[in-house]
């Protein structure tokens, strides 16, 4: 018997049916990865603990209403006015001695805070808020303080603090991680984010 | 000048389509590999609010996503317009919160539950008394490292 050549497939509708898969996959995809401001919740009390005694010029009030307007220290503020009053609180540096802050370049004002270390940033909404004005509010505090960090970052090491914790934070960065968590924990050390939050109020 | 002159052929020869498969096949793989599939079907409307000091979240199988907001217009006859929350695919009640995260994290591998991060998809219209009582749950079940998941943006955006 003669030696049959097998027939050749037919592949012209190979090119449709991974059209149709490639759409099914088009469609379904999410590239985009999630971004967003991370935060730390504090620990759950069971009993009301008496508040640590802080000096009262160095916390740094903001009062967000039912009506999402803004009462920083007392006074009434635009949103956009927030991350300048926020970095001239934390820079302020008044302290003196112990409390001495070298790197500030504020104006040393009486009545604002005598060193970042100290520095705290207290924020209170109402139950009534606007989660997104909220978030304004959480990214422009977040912001004055990568303003500080950078420019401190920038100072010391010649890169911003942002640059620093993006390198650390890609896996392909082919330099020195441990000397850059070092820097990033001076400056950390230097500037802490402290930002406290109370539970909102239920009325007005 | 006959040197240049077009031979009549009549029709213009078939591209040859023989590649198109490899190609298409190439694209397909590619999307393969890039998909995460939608996980949840949203029920309720869901317009992130806008900030610029962000950071990305990674490893997506370490997040648990709480979404809260107005019902969508589907199923604002049946539930109201009142901003409510939703865990996976239904509706639930600030009281659920904890049972939910327990069961996130009896899903995950021991060594994982550390990094274990709460992502908070929530409408930038709803109010903070909701959010807060979202927070108060998550203390209460320890699930500290939270998210609050944003669109790229400037933050005077989320103020009209």
């Amino acid at each position: 018997m003669a030696r049959r050549s097998a027939p050749e497939v037919n592949a012209g509708s190979m090119a449709d049916i991974a059209f149709l898969l490639l759409i099914f996959f088009l469609v379904t995809t999410t590239i985009e990865t999630d971004s967003g401001i991370s935060r730390r919740l504090p620990e759950w009390q069971d009993e009301k603990q008496d508040p640590p005694d802080i000096k009262q010029r160095n916390i740094f009030e903001v009062l967000v209403n039912s009506n999402n307007q803004l009462l920083v220290e007392d006074e009434e503020m635009a949103l956009k006015d927030l991350r300048k009053a926020a970095v001239e609180f934390l820079d302020n540096g008044g302290g003196t001695g112990d409390e001495a802050c070298d790197f500030c370049q504020g104006a040393g004002a009486d009545n604002s805070s005598v060193n970042p270390k100290k520095a705290v940033i207290s924020l209170v909404n109402n139950r009534g808020t606007e989660y997104g004005t909220y978030i304004a509010v959480q990214n422009e505090l977040v912001a004055a303080y990568n303003e500080l960090r950078d420019r401190e970052a920038l100072r010391m090491f010649g890169t911003t603090f942002t640059q620093m914790e993006a390198n650390y934070n890609d896996p392909k960065y082919n330099g020195d991680k441990d000397a850059l968590e070092e820097k990033i924990s001076v400056i950390k050390n230097m500037i802490p984010q402290i930002l406290s939050e109370a539970e909102p109020m239920t009325s007005s | 000048m006959s040197k240049f002159k077009k031979k009549k052929s009549g029709d213009l020869p078939a591209i040859n389509t023989a590649s198109l498969p490899d190609i298409v096949f190439m694209l397909l793989f590619f999307f393969m590999v890039a998909t995460v599939m939608r996980e949840n079907t949203l029920m309720i409307e869901n317009r992130l609010p806008f900030a610029d000091q962000v950071e990305k979240l990674d490893k997506k199988d370490l997040i648990m996503y709480i979404y809260a907001g107005k019902p969508s217009k589907r199923y604002q006859k049946t539930y109201g317009s009142e901003a409510r929350i939703q865990l996976n695919d239904k509706f639930a009640s600030v009281s659920e919160i904890q049972q939910f995260i327990y069961s996130e994290r009896e899903s995950k591998r021991e060594e994982l539950i550390p990094y274990l991060t709460t992502a908070l998809k929530v409408d930038r219209e709803t109010n903070m008394g909701l959010v807060s009582d979202i927070k108060q749950e998550l203390r209460k079940a320890e699930a500290l490292k939270i998210n609050y998941t944003t669109v790229k943006g400037a933050a005077n955006q989320n103020i009209k």
